[in-house]
């Protein structure tokens, strides 16, 4: 066993910290108002080498890991929630693409994800699809050489702002098992025929993209399929293995930046003639709260270093990600309790935190989604 | 990272397993109604190398490391933690002789413990002093070369049966801080003055010997303290910082026993026509049950292995203590909910095991006591 992360990774999360801090967390809570789209911070994140780093070298990528990655991207979510997942979306999908593509398609596609100058995204849900994507009805049809999609689909992450989409459709409604029925298509957003609409209602992670989107005949040659026809579920199932663990470094991110706002809040605020951290009702918090934060790093960084052995064990994946951001959503919320009134004012960013942290629960898998995998896999029950 | 553990480290796991399987089961109802140490069995184990693997080579033990301790642990606690608790408490108290004792003492006292020729423990509880360690009234009185005992002791492990406990004994009273008070002595249970009576209708763990112990003029000779006078209190807290880790190893192992019965009982148990397997609550309830464990399994074998790296994290070995503890704790009390009203008889080991393990969150430093150490590392004291 060895529990210490690399020189290396320590130099990586060091910069990251460093550039979280420096460059996010300083116009978070504008960027958050004002529901602005930070390309040129991603486009500095990208230059610095913050982007994709478990992408390929020959991809243009660092050639990292998914644990290098999941450092990254829990000090960006520590330092600023709303920029976290502003690149926790960025080259979200490239797994897929990395795993199923075509040496062609990698080649094409990712190179400029590393860059900065492309964002792509996956877009699987629908109105009445979300926690069973085997229901999704968008619709790819085989015309000669082409797909031709129609259909929609909601809370599409970057579904504005991406240069293309990974697109989870029906191509064989024939198929008597739900699983055989979907293909995953590469639709490029400039194509003709799609659309997206913003979403702006959103609780929280304002800064970040999310659209509904709208296919009406839109082609793409066939040598867009990701994979194989008709293996879409099988994919996305594989590819859930690596994103849910990336969601749990944002839960463990989350929380962590969560939890040195209660300290460094309890600390100085004082009441009764004390500061709130000598009474053992804060004490208490916050030992459950840094234990809590623990057991999720533990746990998302096993995940990881599975993944990263070539072995993504699914039931460890969906521990990682249940757990990881059930203690991010329980740990903002006593964060937030701590600061009283004040937490429930944008005076403090817990506010924002706290407002972010419960699509952690809900995207890349619902907890509930989670507990189900867990659970039947232990059981035996398909 | 390397969450692996060695092929040396799976070998002990299997042959911990394959024994405490063999042996427990049969006897594990009898020990516990009739409050009885299995003592064949810690020959046994003794002979088998199972016990005090943790004891340099120097000494008879097999220099391995605590992590190797825990693994056993955790492997007979799954089977039987009544019985396992008697077996390893074995070495009890031979930490602080191995960390804070001369060479001669080292040669004089260890030995005997792996070769089943006595079993040691540490008596520091009394009557008024729990959580309260400084507040221990047990008097030692220098009187020529030898030490003067007087006082009482309360919940001391293995008090009936051992051959020689470690005591903490309040030696320099006239000191200012309560915490440089105290010295630890080493005490054979065969001397004149010293009585045991052994504490009856524990809630669990009956298998295993505790007892109220009594000193009356006992005199041992000057070479029995252990350490440096008016250290006590200071290496005590050290040893707690190793036998902390053997407990959240105990509640690991506990938790897993529970787990798997669970598994077992919900699979074969019919209701409504379908197995409780079937149901989606039971499903839930396995996957939160399971993913407590894995993170208190990952918890504590992380600051087990930084310990075997000479690096003690007071603060995470308190993490890992009240974390796995709770689990213990609710993953029992889960899994007998799940056994229904057969959980309530004593026909199912899962009654035992749900009596058991609230010690864990109680011996070893409470809980509360726990939360207090990690909270004083990140706010500071006050």
């Amino acid at each position: 066993m060895d529990f210490e992360l690399t020189n290396r990774q320590k130099q990586i999360r060091m910069a990251a910290r460093e550039f979280a801090e420096g460059e996010l967390a300083p116009i978070g809570k504008e960027c958050e108002e004002k529901r602005d789209y930070p390309r040129e911070i991603i486009k500095k994140a990208a230059q610095l080498g913050f982007v994709g780093v478990f992408i390929k070298k020959e991809y243009g990528g660092l050639g990292l890991g998914t644990m290098e990655h999941v450092i990254i991207l829990e000090e960006f979510w520590r330092a600023e929630p709303g920029f976290g997942q502003i690149f926790s979306q960025t080259t979200f999908g490239a797994d897929e693409l990395l795993l199923f593509g075509t040496e062609e398609q990698k080649k094409k596609y990712l190179p400029p994800l590393v860059k900065g100058d492309w964002v792509m995204g996956f877009a699987i849900t629908e109105p009445e699809a979300g926690s069973d994507p085997a229901s999704a009805t968008t619709r790819a049809e085989r015309v000669g050489d082409e797909y031709v999609i129609n259909g929609n689909k909601v809370m599409i992450s970057n579904g504005t702002e991406a240069k293309f989409l990974l697109v989870y459709c029906l191509t064989h409604p024939e198929e008597t098992s739900k699983s055989k029925r979907h293909s995953i298509l590469i639709v490029e957003t400039d194509r003709p025929g799609y659309k997206a609409d913003r979403i702006l209602g959103k609780m929280g992670l304002h800064a970040s993209d999310t659209a509904n989107i709208y296919f009406n005949n839109v082609k793409v040659p066939q040598e867009n399929l990701v994979g194989k026809e008709g293996n879409g579920f099988i994919q996305l199932m594989k590819f859930l293995d690596y994103s849910r663990v990336m969601v749990a470094g944002d839960g463990v991110g989350l929380a962590q930046g969560a939890l040195e706002q209660a300290v460094n809040y309890s600390k100085k605020r004082k009441q009764f003639g004390k500061a709130i951290a000598s009474f053992q009702a804060t004490q208490f918090k916050i030992a459950e709260m840094a234990t809590l934060v623990e057991t999720a790093r533990n746990l998302t960084y096993k995940a990881c270093w599975a993944i990263d052995r070539g072995n993504p064990d699914t039931q460890l994946s969906s521990m990682a990600k249940w757990w990881a951001c059930n203690v991010a959503v329980r740990v903002v919320d006593e964060a937030l309790q701590l600061h009283g009134g004040y937490g429930y004012l944008d005076d403090y960013p817990i506010e924002r935190y706290y407002r972010a942290a419960k699509l952690l629960e809900i995207y890349e898998g619902t907890k509930e989604i989670q507990k189900l995998a867990i659970g039947r896999r232990i059981l035996g029950i398909t | 990272m390397n969450f692996d553990l060695t092929e040396e480290q799976k070998d002990i796991i299997r042959a911990a397993r394959e024994f405490a399987e063999k042996e427990f089961p049969n006897i594990s109802q009898e020990c516990d109604r009739e409050e009885k140490p299995p003592k064949h069995l810690w020959e046994m184990a003794c002979k088998l190398g199972f016990v005090g693997v943790f004891i340099p080579e120097a000494y008879g033990g097999q220099g391995l490391g605590y992590l190797e301790h825990c693994l056993i642990n955790e492997e007979f606690w799954r089977v039987d933690p009544g019985i396992a608790h008697f077996i390893l408490a074995g070495t009890f108290g031979s930490e602080m002789i191995l960390l804070f004792g001369t060479e001669e003492q080292k040669k004089k006292w260890i030995p005997p413990l792996v070769q089943a020729k006595a079993i040691t423990g540490a008596a520091i509880t009394e009557p008024d002093a729990g959580s309260d360690v400084s507040s221990v009234r047990t008097t030692a009185i220098l009187d020529g070369n030898e030490y003067v005992i007087n006082g009482t002791k309360t919940f001391i492990t293995g008090g009936t049966i051992a051959n020689y406990l470690q005591v903490l004994c309040l030696t320099e009273p006239h000191i200012e801080s309560p915490h440089d008070r105290f010295s630890v002595i080493t005490v054979e249970t065969d001397r004149k003055g010293f009585e045991a009576t052994k504490l009856r209708n524990k809630l669990g763990l009956r298998a295993s010997d505790t007892a109220e112990i009594s000193f009356n003029d006992v005199r041992v000779p000057k070479e029995n303290l252990i350490g440096t006078p008016g250290r006590g209190f200071h290496q005590f807290m050290v040893f707690f910082d190793h036998t902390r880790l053997h407990v959240c190893a105990e509640a690991v192992g506990l938790a897993q026993g529970a787990l798997e019965q669970a598994i077992e009982h919900v699979r074969k148990r019919i209701q409504f026509r379908k197995p409780l397997a079937s149901f989606q609550v039971t499903q839930f309830k396995i996957a939160e049950m399971a993913t407590r464990i894995e993170a208190g399994r990952n918890l504590y074998q992380k600051a087990a292995w930084l310990l075997d790296q000479g690096r003690v994290e007071s603060h995470l070995i308190a993490m890992a203590k009240w974390f796995t503890a709770e689990v213990a704790v609710r993953v029992a009390e889960e899994s007998l909910q799940l056994h229904g009203g057969y959980g309530f008889i004593g026909d199912y080991n899962i009654e035992r095991f749900y009596r058991d393990s609230k010690i864990v969150e109680i011996y070893e430093g409470t809980k509360e006591i726990e939360k207090i150490i990690i909270a004083r590392a990140l706010l500071g004291r006050y």
